[in-house]
Order: structure tokens, then sequence, then C-alpha cells
């Protein structure tokens, strides 16, 4: 009995205290922060234009013929944003992560930078699925209750239908930045030194495989809980309006 | 004729759906103070014609002279010509994240640029004047029908339209709630207000309309003063459609 507790007590200095490596799992955990909020604002920003689009299309041009320039334009970016979609949905992050890490950031390598474009525009196409779903689902009569004061297009979408929306689909979109949270743990592909990355070194190097993998676990688990606990607050504060 | 107080003024107004005609060139003139109700049966193109009058739906033919511009001109920035027509729905179409101060500001504010105290002290004074002050603080969803649609009008009248468009206002409304909102727009009438309505409500035609309209078939079927048209209706589709609803 005492040397099982021994041999705990060992296991946790080798995984947290020898060579100070709780401080290394702490710049993981920093790593893996930096890129998922950068990423998620990135994949918020992108998704939303490309939801923009999308819904803009389909709502004013989808089946019909284009009339005059502005039409053709927007028929060819829609066109753009459908490939970017059906591109990165059809790929795996992993893949897109290498493919911008070792051929786009070829000459200079920088993993942080890869990391967050390749995340982000990952997650932006699956946001701009879920928001373009959300401007779908607004009620043709709040557009029409919109233009008839006098709003344009674009006024309409930033006071009335986007406001609607985001409440819509915020839960979908917590479920989104969750997945993305998790999704960064394959960032080592690229010689990132992630919370995963971190954890897996720490395991590889003291042959506890425990300790290191459990708390790295507990250490998502604590960010998604959080993430949870943020994204219910918002979600009650916005639907003081229904009753 | 005068063109100093015609306000709209349409002529040969064509719409089709896709391969479908539903306006058939309509013809019409709205001057100031005018009341013209638009009736007919569902499907005749009332509510399409309505909708043509602000562009809601985009006219494929025929012309819209509102203060004297065509604006079925593409040319034309139509969001300045809607600032100048209020429109009520028949589903009300408040903005439900909105309180019904905010609705009834946020034309006024963003488009106007009037200062937010003063047009929040007009919302109220409108709001007042239908009875509903003690709601500026409530969300669309904790009013009754009518209600909502008193407040689709007031929120339409702080922009100071020049016209007011209403379509089938009362149509989803709890029969004890339809008279509320006639009230509202009897007064409307009273106080000058050029308002163009489609409604199956044959007693506010009767009463408050200064012209009367019939469409079928998608054209003006028959058109003249209430007493004459309820009274000595002329056309057979007319004594027919009348024959079912009175």
């Amino acid at each position: 009995m005492q040397d099982f507790f021994t041999g705990i007590a060992e296991s946790f200095t080798k995984t947290f205290i020898t060579d100070d490596r709780w401080l290394q799992l702490l710049q993981g955990l920093l790593v893996t922060l930096e890129i998922t909020v950068f990423a998620a604002f990135l994949g918020i920003a992108l998704g939303f234009l490309v939801a923009i689009v999308r819904s803009t299309f389909d709502m004013n041009l989808a089946g019909k013929k284009c009339r005059g320039f502005g039409d053709r334009v927007l028929k060819a970016i829609n066109f753009i944003c459908n490939i970017y979609i059906t591109v990165i949905r059809g790929t795996p992050v992993v893949i897109q992560l290498m493919i911008m890490y070792y051929i786009v950031f070829a000459s200079s390598r920088n993993g942080i930078i890869a990391a967050i474009l390749s995340f982000g525009i990952n997650s932006g196409a699956y946001v701009a699925e879920i928001v373009r779903s959300g401007i779908m689902s607004i009620d043709k009569g709040q557009f029409e209750a919109s233009r008839s004061l006098g709003f344009n297009y674009s006024s309409t979408m930033i006071y009335v239908i986007i406001p609607q929306a985001f409440k819509n689909i915020l839960p979908a979109l917590g479920n989104e930045f969750i997945v993305l949270v998790k999704e960064t743990s394959v960032a080592g592909y690229v010689a990132l030194q992630d919370l995963t990355y971190v954890g897996n070194l720490i395991r590889s190097r003291t042959y506890e495989a425990f300790f290191p993998l459990i708390a790295i676990a507990l250490i998502y688990l604590v960010i998604v809980l959080f993430l949870t606990f943020l994204l219910k607050k918002l979600e009650r504060r916005l639907r003081s309006s229904d009753h | 004729m005068t063109t100093d107080d015609t306000l709209i003024k349409v002529t040969n107004l064509h719409k089709s759906f896709d391969n479908v005609e539903v306006l058939k060139g309509i013809n019409a003139d709205i001057k100031k103070g005018d009341v013209m109700v638009v009736i007919g049966a569902s499907g005749s193109g009332k509510s399409t014609f309505l909708r043509c009058l602000n562009r809601l739906e985009e006219p494929t033919g025929g012309q819209i002279l509102f203060e004297g511009t065509d604006i079925t001109d593409p040319s034309v920035n139509i969001n300045l010509h809607r600032q100048k027509m209020g429109m009520v729905f028949q589903q009300f179409n408040l903005f439900p994240h909105m309180t019904v101060l905010k609705n009834m500001t946020l034309g006024p504010i963003k488009l106007l640029k009037i200062s937010k105290e003063e047009a929040e002290s007009r919302a109220m004074e409108l709001l007042k004047r239908v009875g509903l002050s003690d709601r500026a603080d409530s969300y669309p969803s904790q009013l009754s029908g009518g209600q909502k649609q008193r407040i689709a009008i007031v929120r339409a009248l702080c922009m100071n339209p020049d016209v007011m468009l209403f379509d089938e206002p009362t149509s989803a409304l709890d029969p004890e709630m339809v008279g509320e909102v006639l009230d509202v727009m009897k007064q409307l009438a009273q106080d000058g207000m050029t308002m163009v309505v489609v409604t199956h409500e044959m007693g506010f035609a009767r009463e408050v309309g200064t012209s009367v309209v019939f469409i079928d078939d998608g054209v003006i079927v028959e058109q003249n003063r209430p007493e004459e048209f309820f009274g000595n209706p002329q056309s057979e589709r007319l004594k027919d459609f009348l024959s079912k609803v009175l």
C-alpha cells in the first residue's frame, strides 16, 4: 500500500515538477489558446462574410438571370464561396494545416501564423453555413418591414436580420468553437508545441502515460466548460426579448 | 389634370411572376388626402398591386409616378421614396429583438438623422395617440395582435410618410381586435393622411374610403365613390363578389 502511494507521488512529480514540466504545460496551453482565439475571430469574420454573400445570392439571384454588372459580380463571388466551403469541408483539417505550413509557408515556416490561418479558414467554412442557416431562417416579413421603412439592403442586414439570426444560431456557433478548441490539438503536426504536443512529449520523456494524458484531457475539459458557461450567459442575455 | 394634388399616378402597371401574369395593366390616380380602398378576391392581384407601389414587388411593366418621380426607373434610389411611403403588413412584422420604442425610433434615428431624444418624444406622442404609451418598453412578443398592429402603424408614422399603404391590416387579427386597429386607421384618415388600403373590411371601405377599387384577375374592374360602389355596382363580377361578402 505504501509503495502504491509512493509510486503515484513519484509519477506525479515526474510529470509536473521535474524540469519545471508544469511550466511547459502552461506554455503549451498558451499556444493552444492563442491559436484558438485568433482562429475563432478569423473564422467569425470569414464565416459572416461568406454567409452574407451566399444568402444574398440565394434570396435575390438563385435561379434567376443576372441583370447588369453587379449581379454578375455577386454570382462570381458566390461561386468562389461555394468552392471554398466545398473544399474546406471536404478535406481533413490536418491536411489543410500541413499544406499551409509545408507549402504556403514553405519559406518562412511560421507555425503559429500557419495554424491560425488554417484553423481560422477551416472554421470559417462551418461558421458560414451556420450563419447562412440563421439568416435564411428569419421571416421574409422582417426584410420587407425594414425595406419599407427605407433601409437599404445592408442596413437591413445590420440592424434587423443579423441580430435576430445571431440569437438563433448562438448554440450552433458555440458548438463550432468548442470543436475548434479541440481541433487545434493537431497543431503538433507542424512542430507547434501546443498543449497536446507538450503532454505527449512529457509522456515520452517520462514513460508515464497516466498523469500527462489525463492532465491535458482535464485542461481541455475546463476550457470547454468555461466556454459553455460564457455561451449560456450570452444566450440568456440575448433572450431577454422572448417572454 | 392638375399634377399638384396627385400623389401617386399609376399607368399601365404590369407584374408577372415567372410566366403568370398577376397584374394586367392597372391605372390609378391617388390624390392627397384620398383613402383608396382596394378589394377583391384572394389571388386577384390586389396585394401585389399595393406591394408594387413601393416596389417591394418589382413591376414588370408600366409606370408609377410618386410625387412626380417615376419610381419604376431603375436609377431612382427607391429607399429615399420608401421613407415617404409607410407600409403596414398583415403579419405586423415588428422587429422582435427590439422594444416598441426602438422599433419606432430606428428609422427616424438612422435614416432621418433625428436625435434620439426627439425621435423618442415623437414616438411617445404617437403611442399616446393610439393608447399604448405604457407599452413603450415592451417587446413585441408581449403584445396582443391588435396592439402589435397599432404599433406597426405608428412605427410607419414615425417616418412622417406622405402616404400609408395597408396590406390587409386586420386579416391576421382575432375578431375582437379588429375594431381597435380600424379605429386608429379611421382617425388617421380623418387627420388627412393619404391611404391605400387593401382589406376585406367592407364596413371600413364604405365608411372611410373616398374611393373603392375592385380588382379582379389583374385589372381594375370597377372604381367609384363608396355609396355608388356598394349601392349601385355596375359590373356582373362586382355584383357577384359583393353578394358573397356582404
